[in-house]
This record gives C-alpha cells, structure tokens and sequence, in this order.
C-alpha cells in the first residue's frame, strides 16, 4: 500500500511539476514559484470508504425518471402481448415478464422482475428543511421526529379524554360503562410495521413506551372515540381454518352428489373422487383396496378420515394413486380423502378436521446422504486410535 | 435588482443576435455589462438601505418590542418564581441570585430576576426578528408536553426527549449534510433527570450558540450567556415562561412581517 502511495504522490509532483514548467515558460519571472510540498498521500484516500457511505442514496429526479420509464414500459409490454394499455394490470406484467423470461431459478426473488419503482427502491427521506434551512417539523433536532411526534399526539389525546372525563363528571352525566373498543382477534403492530409505518429505527425501549401508551389510552373509559386511531395499530389476525380451499361440489347425470381432491406424501401422488352414494366401497387405481393395501395400518389411514366425521358407510372412494411406497400412498389417499370431505361437512367440523391434523399436508421427505457418513445420520465406525 | 436581471437577460438575447462579429459582439458585451453593473449599483443602493434600516435600527433601541408590558414582578411572585430549593440543595454559583432563605428555602430575588429576563426576553425578540431558529430544551417529564405545544403555536422547535451524544458537535452525521443548526437554545430547566447539568449546555457553548437558560437555586449559572434565576419546579411558573417566550417570539415575528410588508410599499414606490 506505501508502495502504491509512493507512486500516487510521485505522478502528483510529476503533473504539478510539468504543470508548473508549462508555466514558467509562457509568464516568465512574473509569479514567483511556489514551493511544492511533499505531502504524504496514501491511496486509502482516494479509494470510496463504502463501508461508511451507507445504504445508497437515490434522488427525487431518479426515481421519477425511473417511474417514467415504468410506465411506457408497461404501454410497450402490453403492445406486445397484444392486450389493451389502459387497463394492463400488475397482474398482467406478471404474468407477460413470465412468458417472456421464462426462469428456471428457485429463488423468487432472483427472477426477472417489473415492478413499480416504488416497490424496488427502498423508501427514503427528502430533505427536510426549506430554502432557510429551517426544518418542516417542530421536532426535528430530536433525531427521531416521526416517533416523538406519535408519543407527542397520543399523550395529547389522553390528555383531551381526560378533559372530556371531567367535563361529563361535572354535567353528572358520566358513565364507567361505555362503549368498549373490541379487541380479540387482532395483535399490536409490530416494531418492524411501526418502523415502515414511521420510516425511521426505533429502539426496543421506545417500541415498548408507545405499546404503553396505547394501552394506557384503551384503559382509560372514554377510549372509543379514538377508536380510529387505535385500530391504526392493531393487525387483525386471519382465522387459520378459512385459508382452506374447499373444493367444489359437482353433481353425476345421476344427481349423486361427488367432489374430487388431490393429496401428495413423499413422492407419492394421489387423487380421490368422493361419491356420495350410500355403500362404503373403497377401489384404487381399479382394484379394491384390500388388494392394494394388505396391511392393516395402511387400511385404517384410508379409514381414519372418514370415521372421525363419522360418515364412515356413506361415501364411495374412488382413487388413483402412483409414486414412492406403500405408507407414503396411504399418507397421500389420506389427505386426499380429506380434502375431498371438505365440501361435504359443516365450518365447525372443518375447524375440528384442522386441529386433528387430518388438513395439514406432512412436509416430511427423505433427507439426503452426506459426505463422509455412511447415510443421512450413520456414522462411519469410531476408531479411537 | 429585479431590473438589474432583466437587463442581464436582454444582454444574453443581444449576445446570441450578434454571433458573427466576435470582437463587435465582445465590445459590446463588455459596454453592457458596465451599464448592468451601474443599474444594478443604483438600484441596490436604496435596498441595502431599507433592510439596513430594517436589521440595524431594532438593535439601537433598548426595549424595541415594548416587552416591559409583558410582565411585573408581581406576576413573578404570584406564578411563585422566587421559591427556591432547599438551602442543601444550594449551589454556590446562585448565591448572587439569592435573595435569602426562610424556613431553609432559598428565595430567588425577583428584582435580579426581573432585570435578567427582560434581558433574555429582549434577545430572544431580536434573534426571532432576524430569523434565526430557537430550539426549546427541557428534560422535566412533567412539561414536557407543553414546552412541545407551545413551540409548535410560536413556529419554533422543541426537544424534551433523550438528548443524543453528538446532535449539535456531530450535526452532519446525525441528521444529513447542510443541517443548519438552532441560532437560540432556551433551557426551561438546566438539569437532566439524574440532576446532572444538561448536557446541551456545555455542546451550545462548544459551538458557539449563545443559550437563554432558568436556573433554579440547584443549577449552575456558568455556561449559559442569558440565566434567568427562577423557579423551574412549580407548573404555574413553567407556565408563565412559556406564555411569555411565546409571546415575545410571535410579537417579533408579526413586526418582522409588517417590517417586510412597508420596505415593499417603500420599494415599490
């Protein structure tokens, strides 16, 4: 590195130098040479500190060029798979980036990609003052001022709950049982929501002070007129039985009702039709399944669904299975079975099917052998010496 | 100076016309250039006047903004500005401020007291009139609040919330490049929550931002340019200084307008 600093600071005094004979020759004796200096100059200098110039910085203009970029884009994407430019969704580029650049990757996120510029580029903070230099917001030498001014506007509403509180005492007309805000079902934001939400870092002791806050502003009684602003914070929670997709019910020429659902354990691939007929028939890629499955422990996982709804005699199976061994085509006509009762029971039943297991596909596979073990976990004889 | 840039931008059209003669063009770009400079020479005369007039003549008087209304040392005694700490809590720099002390409690002297913010209200007028930016400082969770609500009413910045290390020493990294930082710092109370000194104190005075500060009789006078010798524990007292810090800000800043709005019938005319 002192090496390269050398050479650095002799092709400095090499073009100064030069520079200065240039000099000499066209104004002579007119401006006194100055002397040069040797200083030291080490190519650590010159090179970018990236490690301190942070996360890069986009400009307003960038990213606007870029939003326009977006946007004719999207007008020659959607001339070219011959659909209308005015009404081209999101969706619709989607979907043409994949026709057009088919990738074979798994990582998603490293497939090519049209999105708005707002959604790539990380968010940034414009400038914050005006022409003076004096700052938009009242709270800016703070650091934090979208933080502090969120403390600062819900202490101002607890203060103004407790003016409403004393004016209603005074008038007589106060009342402990008021309207209460409902809170089941949803959780406290958190910290890194309320950072996206801010656009700035909060501490784990700052996340916790604003938590204590709200929950101070619910305890008080008039709490419901600031509902609004509370529920901000709050993500309601998604009932995990309605992600199900029930599979729909279609009916035979003969008006037996039927749906038909697929399941997949290990390699093993399989596909039930469901016939609500009346007899308890159970036949498998043609043959019945005490053929298929000799072995009772398989037989009963065929059984296991239908007998927890307990409609074990009502329903006809009909299935086709292939792929892997005789316990992972059981496992797979299992769940298959029960996908396909999905259509056939009550919400409450679906909801019990969940908790027992019977929904949830087993993501269990064979794990790999590695190098230097005999298989996945077998070791190689321990020798001592 | 708006007829100096016009005359500017007829030259350049005139420069573009007479792109074939060069020396022509040059001579006379040179004539127009001294006539602009002569123009605009005579026109600024009459402006650096007027905001000559406008900056200068407030400072050569000495109560500018009549703020003697504003407050009697009676409102002082009520708002019970005098009391004091006990005599333990005594620093011995504010033994100068003191009146006495009775039944062990310090009594801050209100004539003192009366002289100094005066003093301090008159310079926080002055710095408001030009401009500069005054930044609220106090670490009392107890007002708190309203030193925020009475900065965001008078168009000023507050901080009553953990003081970060470098914020005025280290400015460009705590905040971004070009910061401009507060021309004023008002301490409402000297002291953090562990009764130490402020710590904005000792960085106003590292960079040379002059700071008006109440110092109660446990504080420490040294560092701050404006003390106000006060109580800085009672709410009615904190109070008072915020009405009349606001006051005086939005008094200055009104004169400042109405001072902008004649140099603009005196300029036009």
């Amino acid at each position: 590195m002192a090496a390269s600093g050398c050479r650095g600071v002799r092709s400095i005094l090499w073009k100064y130098g030069s520079c200065g004979k240039n000099f000499c020759l066209s104004r002579s004796k007119t401006v006194p040479q100055l002397p040069v200096r040797q200083i030291c100059v080490s190519s650590s200098l010159w090179k970018k500190n990236l490690a301190a110039a942070g996360p890069q910085k986009f400009t307003q203009e960038f990213i606007d060029k870029q939003v326009e970029e977006f946007e004719i884009g999207k007008r020659h994407l959607a001339n070219m798979m011959g659909e209308d430019p005015e009404t081209f969704t999101q969706e619709d580029i989607d979907r043409s980036i994949a026709y057009l650049f088919p990738s074979g990757l798994f990582e998603k996120r490293a497939r090519p990609v049209m999105k708005h510029p707002d959604e790539i580029f990380p968010k940034q903070t414009a400038v914050q003052w005006d022409a003076e230099g004096r700052p938009f917001h009242f709270l800016f030498y703070t650091g934090r001022q979208s933080y502090y001014s969120l403390l600062h506007d819900v202490y101002e509403k607890i203060l103004a709950m407790e003016r409403h509180q004393d004016k209603m005492r005074n008038k007589g007309l106060f009342a402990s049982e008021t309207k209460q805000i409902l809170l089941t079902g949803s959780r406290w934001q958190l910290k890194e929501e309320i950072e996206e939400y801010l656009v700035e870092n909060i501490s784990d002791h700052g996340y916790m002070r604003l938590i204590q806050l709200l929950e101070k502003l619910l305890s008080m009684p008039y709490c419901s007129l600031e509902e609004d602003f509370i529920l901000k914070f709050r993500k309601q929670l998604e009932v995990q039985s309605s992600k199900h997709e029930i599979p729909a019910l279609q009916h035979d020429p003969q008006g037996v009702a039927f749906s038909v659902a697929d399941g997949r354990r290990k390699t093993a691939k399989a596909s039930i039709t469901l016939r609500d007929s009346g007899s308890g028939n159970i036949t498998i890629n043609g043959r019945n399944y005490l053929h298929c499955f000799p072995l009772l422990q398989d037989r009963e996982q065929l059984m296991f669904p239908l007998h927890f709804v307990g409609m074990l005699g009502r329903f006809d199976v009909e299935g086709s299975v292939e792929g892997s061994g005789h316990s992972a085509q059981a496992g797979a006509l299992r769940l298959a079975i029960s996908r396909a009762l999905l259509s056939f029971v009550s919400e409450g039943e679906v909801e019990r099917m969940r908790q027992a297991g019977l929904l949830t596909a087993d993501p269990r596979i064979r794990e790999r052998k590695k190098p230097g073990q005999e298989g996945a976990r077998k070791k190689f004889t321990w020798k001592k010496r | 100076m708006c007829s100096g840039n016009m005359a500017a931008g007829v030259l350049s059209g005139v420069r573009q016309v007479l792109r074939g003669p060069r020396l022509l063009s040059a001579v006379f770009s040179c004539h127009g250039q001294t006539f602009s400079s002569a123009a605009a020479a005579v026109k600024s005369a009459p402006d650096t006047a007027v905001t000559e007039k406008i900056l200068n003549f407030p400072l050569t008087q000495p109560d500018y903004f009549h703020l003697s209304e504003l407050f009697t040392m009676k409102d002082l005694f009520e708002a019970r500005v005098h009391l004091g700490h006990k005599k333990g809590c005594r620093h011995r720099l504010m033994e100068p401020y003191l009146f006495g002390s009775r039944l062990d409690t310090d009594i801050i002297d209100l004539e003192q007291t009366a002289e100094l913010l005066q003093q301090a209200l008159n310079f926080t007028a002055h710095v408001a009139y030009r401009g500069g930016i005054i930044l609220f400082v106090s670490r009392r969770r107890q007002f708190g609040h309203l030193i925020e609500t009475t900065s965001r009413e008078c168009g000023e910045y507050a901080h009553t919330r953990y003081w970060k290390g470098g914020l005025l020493t280290n400015a460009p990294i705590q905040y971004s490049p070009g910061v401009r930082l507060p021309d004023l710092i008002i301490f409402f109370s000297t002291l953090n929550n562990v009764f130490q000194q402020h710590v904005g104190i000792r960085d106003a005075a590292k960079m040379n931002i002059p700071t008006v500060g109440i110092v109660d009789s446990n504080c420490n006078p040294s560092l701050i340019a404006y003390p106000v010798p006060g109580n800085d524990d009672t709410p009615v007292a904190m109070e008072m200084y915020c009405r009349l810090f606001k006051m005086t800000i939005n008094r200055a800043k009104d004169k400042r307008r109405q001072m902008e709005l004649l140099k603009g019938i005196s300029a036009s005319v």
